[in-house]
Formats: C-alpha cells, structure tokens, sequence
C-alpha cells in the first residue's frame, strides 16, 4: 500500500537544506467523500512552506495525518525518516515531541491555567525535568509571546489574539524542529495576525525549525512562504514561490489573490 | 416510538456502548496507569454530587415517611414505621435515589466537558503531547464514578434515614435510639449488599454512557448540549434496567 522506494535516503541527506519531512502521494476519503488524492509535499531544514487550499479542501486532514492524528487510506509520510502510519505508540510519542502542532482552535484545556497548559506537553512526554527547569521552559515560553502576566489566568480570562499565542507559545515549549501551524491567522485582526506573523517568523530565524504552514490569509503567505503549494481537488495544483504565483494567469491560481 | 428506526438505533447504540467499553476493560490494565488523575476525578465527582445528594435523600426520606404513616396508623401498626421505610430506603429508594440525581449532575458535566473537549480539539491535542487521552479522560471518569456512586449511596441511605427520623417524629415521638435500634431490627446484611453492589454497576453506567457521549461527540456547540442530554437520558434508563436485573438476581439467589 504504502510507496515502496527507498527515501530514508533522501531523507537524512546532511547539510543545510536536509529534507526534514515528505509527504508523497497521500490520499485520505471519509466515506465516499475523497478529501486528499495523491498529494505531495517535502519540507527542508529552515525552511517556510505554505498549503494554500479553500476551506474544506483537506488542509486540517493533511497536517492530522501528519502527526498521527488520521490515518492515510494510502501514501507515504516520513519524517526524520520515520514512517509515522507505522510506528507504535512509543515511537509515535518520541517523534511528536520534535513535532510543534499548532491546532486551528487552539485546542487550549480549558479546564486547566495558562501555566498547566504549557507544563503539559512537558509533564507528559517522557522526558525528566526538574521543577526548576519546568518553571524556566515555562517562563521563557510566555516571554517568547510576551504574555508572562497571564501565567495563572484561565483561558476562557483571554482574548482571541493572546489565546492564539498562548497556543502557539505551548506548540514551541519543546522546542520542536518541524512545526505545523493550521490557519495561524484566521479569525484575528490585522495587527494581532501581524504579531503572530512575526511570531513565526522569529521561530523560524531563532531555532532554524521548519514549518508548514497552511494559511489562505495573503498577508501571512507573502510574509512567511518561501514556498507555496496550492491544494486543490486533493491533488498539488501547483507549486511555486508567492511572487510567481501573484503573475500567474491561471483563473484557479487568481482567485485566491483577489 | 416502537418503529424499526426507533430499534435499530437502539440496538446500535448498545452495541457502540458495548464496543466502547470492550476498549476500556482492554486499556485499564495496561499501563501508563493515570493515578493522580484518578484521585482529582474522584475528588470532583464525589464534592460535586455531595449538596445535590444530601438534600433530595433528605427530602426522600421525610416524605416516603409522611406518606407511608396513614396506611400503617390505619393497621394499628404504626410502631412499625421505622423498620419499613428504612427497608424501602436501603433496598431501593437510597440508591436509585442517589444514581439518578447522580446521572443527572455528574453524566451530563462528562458529557458536556468531553464533548466541549472533543470539538474544540483539546483531546486530540492531548493526544500529540504524549498522552493516550482514552486512558486519561475516559479510564479515569469511569473509574470514578463506579466508585464515588456506592459511597455517595451509603451516604444517601443514611441521610434518608435521618428524613426518616425527622418524619417519624413529626406527629408523636420517638427517640434517636429506639429510631435506629427499629430501623435495624428488620434490615439484614442481605439488604444492604445487594444494594451497595448494584450500585456500583449504576456508577460504571453513569461514566460509561457520559464518556461515551463526550468522546463521540457531534461538531458544534449543538453537538456538546447533546451529548450532554443524552447521557442523562440514556443513563437514567439503564440505572431503572440495571435495577430490574439485580431485583431478579437476588431473588434467584435467595437474598430476599
Ligand atoms: N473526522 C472526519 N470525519 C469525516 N469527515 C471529515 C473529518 N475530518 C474532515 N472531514 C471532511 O474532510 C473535508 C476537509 O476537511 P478539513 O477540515 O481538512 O478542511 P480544511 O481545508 O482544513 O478547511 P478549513 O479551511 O475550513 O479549515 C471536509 O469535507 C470535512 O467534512
Ligand atoms: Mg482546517
């Protein structure tokens, strides 16, 4: 079922630009309903890709089946080599702790502090940590997103904009080298989608992580693609840097950008 | 109501139910054992229930005793009043009493926290941060509340015996010790067990149902208030079910 060729290879090539994830001929229905078909995508070290794709076009599906979350009908998904449909559970668990999720609604628990929230992924991976260095991993990821004050508010105490950072300060608290952001900026305004812009962006220059990002807010593709790949019929329509993309013809391709 | 739609969706949500709690007797042996969150659910299902269960058994008691009074004066055997409603109350009304106020608060707020949990992605979220969240959410509610109800049930029956009291002495006199020393003239170990077992049962059915109901829970904020409905709904019935079932068994076991 799953592709047969050998690109373990590929994927642990060294140097800068080594291919971190590939995702290669993914297809994904729910019923009768075909959401994914034959989708490709591959993501290198440092680097920022966005899937661009109209609402229900399997986007949210492609990042789950990425992490584990859904199971692919058929198609490879490797990262660090690994084949995430195959692992077991602890394997799963070790490769997501390299794996930065950060949910479309944010999926904070709402039944815990801000400060549980982000001690969770910390207290449940099987990694050892002392107090000290919990409280420190805690306190520097809210510097990151600069909401040290809201430490022991609960989530339902925030704004939209500062709930969307608290998640994203939960996704960076392992400090992951792959992250995937689905629909970081959606729902906010202007000025709080820029500081989640710029967000990324510092993640990026700062731990030389790759992301996938899946947007179809044009502001955050300008600023934060180095790639885009458009996502359209569950198949890669086309894939290109934004700036080729804007002076394409092709009325599919335009649409997005009016 | 009797329509072939009506019987083939109740049949497959008993079967739904069944398979999902074939995965919890599958998991709860296995580790990673989630104790501490064992205890914190406990703490919050036994706290929660407490008021709620204390003023109804209450209120039960003093009432079945008022009304059960005329009847017996009518006889001439009023002195016997203590030892029958504290049959009634042990045997029966305490229990069942407690399960469905129980059904009531504690599976509707599962229901509604699993299901809120389900569609705003929290357990999927638990799921990539290292936690098997069946085990974690599921395991543990259920665990709980199979055993928080028989605690809570004991605490019912005797809170319903001191409405009892209460009622008992509201025409005529009776003192504490002649209440009690009447009440446990006539109740035997073999009314108390049956009880405080079935009530564990009753537990198991008010966390599976509302687990079950959260975890599969609709999209949508309409979806939570269902789940959150339909657990109380559907635990209520099976706590009247489990009921017949046990009532037929100690009788076929000689307990009565
Ligand atoms: N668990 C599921 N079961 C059944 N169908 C699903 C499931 N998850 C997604 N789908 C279907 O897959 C399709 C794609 O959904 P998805 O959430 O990936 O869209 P999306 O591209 O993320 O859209 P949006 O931009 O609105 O978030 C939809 O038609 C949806 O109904
Ligand atoms: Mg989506």
């Amino acid at each position: 079922m799953y592709q047969t060729e050998n690109i373990s290879e590929q994927v642990q090539a060294p140097g800068n630009d080594e291919v971190v994830m590939v995702v290669r001929n993914l297809s994904k229905s729910f019923g009768s309903n075909q959401v994914l078909n034959d989708f490709s995508v591959t993501l290198r070290r440092g680097e920022n890709v966005v899937v661009l794709g109209k609402s229900g076009s399997g986007k949210s599906v492609l990042i789950k089946c990425i992490i584990g979350l859904l199971k692919p009908d058929s198609g490879c998904i490797e990262v660090f080599g690994q084949r995430i449909p195959d692992l077991n559970a602890e394997a799963l668990d070790a490769i997501r702790m390299k794996i930065g999720f950060l949910f479309q609604s944010n999926a904070l628990y709402d039944s815990m502090t801000v400060r549980e929230n982000l001690e969770f992924p910390l207290r449940r991976h099987s990694i050892l940590l002392t107090q000290e260095e919990v409280d420190q991993l805690v306190k520097d990821a809210l510097a990151d997103v600069k909401l040290e004050h809201t430490i022991d508010m609960m989530p339902a105490e925030l704004s939209g904009g500062m709930r969307k950072r608290i998640a994203l300060a939960r996704t960076l608290i392992l400090k992951p080298a792959i992250i995937l952001y689905d629909e970081p900026t959606t729902g906010l305004d202007p000025i709080t989608a820029r500081e989640i812009i710029d967000l990324i962006m510092e993640v990026q220059k700062k731990y030389h992580a790759a992301s996938l990002i899946i947007s179809h807010d044009m502001n955050c593709v300008r600023m934060v693609a180095d790639r885009v790949v458009m996502l359209i019929g569950g198949r890669n329509y086309k894939e290109a840097p934004y700036e080729e993309l804007i002076q394409s013809d092709d009325p599919g391709i335009k649409a997005f950008f009016e | 109501m009797f329509s072939s739609r009506y019987w083939k969706f109740f049949f497959e949500e008993t079967g739904n139910i069944a398979r999902f709690a074939g995965r919890l007797f599958s998991q709860w042996g296995k580790p990673r054992y989630e104790i501490a969150e064992f205890f914190r659910q406990c703490y919050i299902i036994g706290y929660k229930s407490l008021p709620l269960v204390t003023l109804t058994t209450f209120i039960m008691g003093l009432v079945l005793t008022m009304q059960i009074r005329p009847f017996l004066v009518d006889y001439g055997v009023e002195s016997q009043l203590p030892a029958m409603v504290g049959i009634a109350i042990v045997r029966e009304i305490g229990p069942v009493i407690t399960a469905l106020i129980f059904a009531g608060k504690i599976g509707s707020s599962i229901g509604a926290e699993l299901g809120s949990m389900k569609v705003t992605e929290q357990i999927d979220a638990m799921e990539v941060s290292g936690t098997n969240p069946f085990k974690y959410l599921v395991v543990t509610r259920v665990l709980a509340a199979t055993f928080m109800l028989p605690l809570l049930a004991i605490l019912g029956d005797v809170v319903a015996l001191y409405g009892a009291y209460l009622g008992v002495n509201m025409s005529g006199v009776t003192s504490f010790e002649l209440f009690w020393a009447k009440v446990f003239k006539y109740l035997s170990f073999s009314d108390v067990l049956p009880a405080f077992v079935k009530s564990f049962f009753f537990g198991f059915a008010v966390g599976i149902v509302g687990c079950y109901k959260g975890y599969y829970s609709k999209k949508g904020t309409e979806g939570v208030g269902q789940s959150a409905n339909s657990a109380v709904v559907l635990s209520s019935v099976l706590i009247f079910i489990i009921d017949l079932i046990a009532v037929q068994i100690t009788d076929v076991l000689n307990l009565n």
